[in-house]
């Protein structure tokens, strides 16, 4: 047990961002300096946050104790209080929402700030939602996190309006009201089979349940995964994606690449714990659904983006590839694999942010001007005085050389898309491969077509990006190239240097990501961990209770 | 009684469904209110139905979990009312503004 202020930390991912986005919505649309400033500390001390749980994770780990840190919220023990668990997967996603969290807001200060009210409320706001949804250890907790970041996400998707915008945000909405909705009806039946909604409570419950029981169960947590997958994006639950992303501002877009992985852990979280392995009939429960709903995913994605005409389309249609190689990867088998799931779900969603922050940039300077760049208020009374779009100077330093820079970083993101050696889209596809390939002794024919298909979708990114890339940046155009700013440069530069440190240190990385694949599936350690969570002391509880 | 709230939630989803199927957008907000409605009284109904039980121990003390009805769903109904309330109203807005800006209120945003 941990001691202390310590022992705090785990809620101050959650915390932190509320009591910041609270704070900012006292302040006037005009003081927005003070707003980035505040928006500013906060992210980079969520990233220290992160970090310092993620480097406590590792200590534990390695020095063969337990990693997996329970937090009791209100000091009521679990399964009847709110739990929040840290463990080696969902310190792993911490760290990555808050880079991208950094990288986001950084980039915002270029303009998009200031394209519509509230940015880094929302920013922020979406962060808790993440952060809330990666920590949870319990499955309406998990509902109450996926609100907050989807209500944060409609508003950052409508961020700077237009008609483009408020189209697809209101598909969007609309979608994901009707995901709750099948969320609600699947924790209600889990409810009312098990009676309860404690991970760790329901893993203990479930081998015992038979009959007529099971089926409501099983029915319940189908309709829990539909809801799941209609986040990941798996087809044909996933049409509304590549629309939606290719809509946002590129800020929000960037922190979009991460939602639909949300929905990806929570399926790796929730099916890997209570379903999966020795159990009997839990063992298979919805496997190879998820093996051929992800390869046809893949399919999906990989005819999209050869089709796709615009780069932000062929963006979209890349999350979508990475949500299917990873969905397939996931129904496929569990061990050896996850390790790999998890180091291609980490480089695939830098690269994809790294994507859509870099794509806005590389279209600029194309001969339309993007539907992205609009901006414009919805309603007459809104503020717009901090709006200076066209012709402003006053932000950032301007760096020369720009075309150089975007087309060195956009070759860099089309090689990490498609999983080129020697970065570290490839090492993760290799993984992949290398474990799927090991799984068995025969391996059986769905898998073969899973393996082909991560192989084809690549190399269908490699032409759908290249293809983009000669016609945006080696045709000559008549106009000046608009300056790129340091503000822009540098949050793409931050996570492909970070995609470029999971490359040199590949090694240990793997490592991790092996380790965190296979606490996953140690349910009894999980189990163990959050039900035996101990109230803290007398002396720490301080002198007015009792 | 089962009877009665079985029949009330499957016409409430039935209702439900039809109307987000519809291409108007006023259809699409009723539609997903009276989904919600459902899936709260579905909620509750996962608690086990219970006539004059409270929820909360009594001021005598006394624990006997036979007289009492479960509290958790009723919690459970009343964070999912009021997220689906908040979500209804900011669909409301999302509404408003497309209709200004598009001028119909099509769903797609066009009569085509």
């Amino acid at each position: 047990m941990m001691n202390g202020w310590a022992s705090h930390l785990i809620v101050a991912p959650v915390l932190l961002p509320l009591l910041a986005s609270a704070t900012m919505l006292l302040l006037n649309e005009r003081q927005h300096r003070t707003k980035n400033a505040i928006a500013m500390v906060t992210v980079l001390a969520l990233l220290a946050v992160a970090i310092s749980l993620i480097v406590e994770t590792i200590d534990l780990g390695f020095s063969g104790g337990s990693t997996t840190r329970v937090y009791l919220v209100g000091d009521w023990t679990a399964p009847f209080g709110i739990v929040l668990v840290a463990d080696w997967l969902s310190t792993l996603m911490l760290l990555l929402t808050s880079i991208l969290g950094v990288a986001a807001l950084i980039y915002s200060h270029a303009r998009w700030d200031r394209a519509g009210p509230r940015f880094q409320t929302l920013l922020l706001l979406q962060l808790m939602g993440l952060n809330g949804a990666f920590l949870t250890g319990d499955l309406f907790n998990l509902f109450v996190f996926f609100e907050i970041l989807l209500a944060a996400s409609y508003g950052l998707l409508l961020h700077g309006s237009g008609a483009q915008r408020v189209k697809a945000g209101l598909h969007y909405v609309a979608i994901n009201v009707a995901t709750s909705l099948l969320f609600l009806i699947g924790v209600a039946l889990i409810y009312g089979v098990a009676g309860t909604l404690n991970m760790a409570d329901l893993a203990t419950i479930i081998p015992g349940t038979s009959g007529a029981e099971l089926t409501l169960l099983q029915s319940g947590f189908a309709v829990l995964g539909i809801a799941f997958l209609i986040k990941a994006g798996m087809w044909p639950v996933g049409f509304w994606l590549p629309r939606t992303y290719a809509a946002a501002v590129p800020p929000s877009a960037a922190l979009f690449a991460i939602l639909s992985k949300v929905g990806v852990y929570a399926l790796l979280r929730v099916y890997l714990l209570l379903f999966g392995g020795d159990w009997g009939w839990t063992g298979n429960f919805g496997e190879e659904w998820l093996l051929y709903g992800g390869i046809a995913t893949i399919i999906y994605g990989t005819v999209g983006i050869l089709a796709a005409r615009t780069l932000s389309r062929v963006a979209g249609y890349c999350v979508i590839i990475s949500s299917g190689t990873l969905l397939g990867a996931i129904g496929a088998g569990e061990g050896a694999v996850i390790g790999g799931v998890l180091f291609y779900l980490v480089s695939s969603t830098l690269g994809i942010s790294a994507f859509y922050l870099l794509l806005e940039l590389v279209e600029r300077r194309g001969s339309e001007a993007s539907v992205r760049a609009v901006v414009e208020p919805v309603f007459e009374d809104e503020y717009t005085g901090a709006r200076s779009l066209a012709g402003e100077d006053e932000v950032g330093v301007v760096i020369p050389a720009s075309i150089a820079i975007l087309g060195g970083g956009f070759v860099f993101c089309a090689l990490l898309l498609a999983g080129l050696p020697p970065l570290s889209g490839f090492i993760a596809k290799f993984a992949l491969i290398q474990g799927l390939l090991d799984l068995r002794d025969g391996i059986a024919p769905a898998i073969w077509v899973l393996v082909a298909m991560l192989i084809v979708s690549g190399m269908a990114t490699l032409i759908a990006t290249t293809r983009a890339g000669i016609d945006l940046i080696w045709t000559p155009s008549e106009r000046q190239p608009p300056p790129l700013r340091l503000a822009e440069a540098f949050p793409v530069g931050l996570l492909l240097l970070v995609c470029l440190g999971l490359m040199v240190f590949a090694g240990p990385v793997m490592l991790y990501m092996d380790r965190a694949g296979s606490s996953i599936q140690d349910r009894q350690g999980y189990i163990t961990s959050v039900l035996g969570a101990e109230r803290a002391s007398k002396e720490e509880r301080g002198p007015r209770e009792r | 009684m089962e009877v009665v709230l079985a029949l009330g939630i499957g016409v409430l989803t039935a209702s439900g469904v039809w109307l987000i199927l519809r291409p108007r957008t006023f259809q699409l907000v009723l539609g997903l209110s009276l989904l919600s409605y459902a899936v709260n009284l579905f909620i509750y109904a996962m608690g086990r139905l219970r006539v004059d039980a409270p929820p909360i121990v009594g001021a005598d003390g006394t624990v006997d979990p036979a007289a009492l009805t479960d509290p958790l769903p009723q919690a459970l109904v009343l964070t999912a009312i009021v997220i689906s309330f908040a979500m209804t109203a900011l669909l409301l807005v999302v509404i408003l503004a497309s209709r200004g800006l598009t001028g119909t209120d099509h769903v797609d945003g066009d009569d085509e």
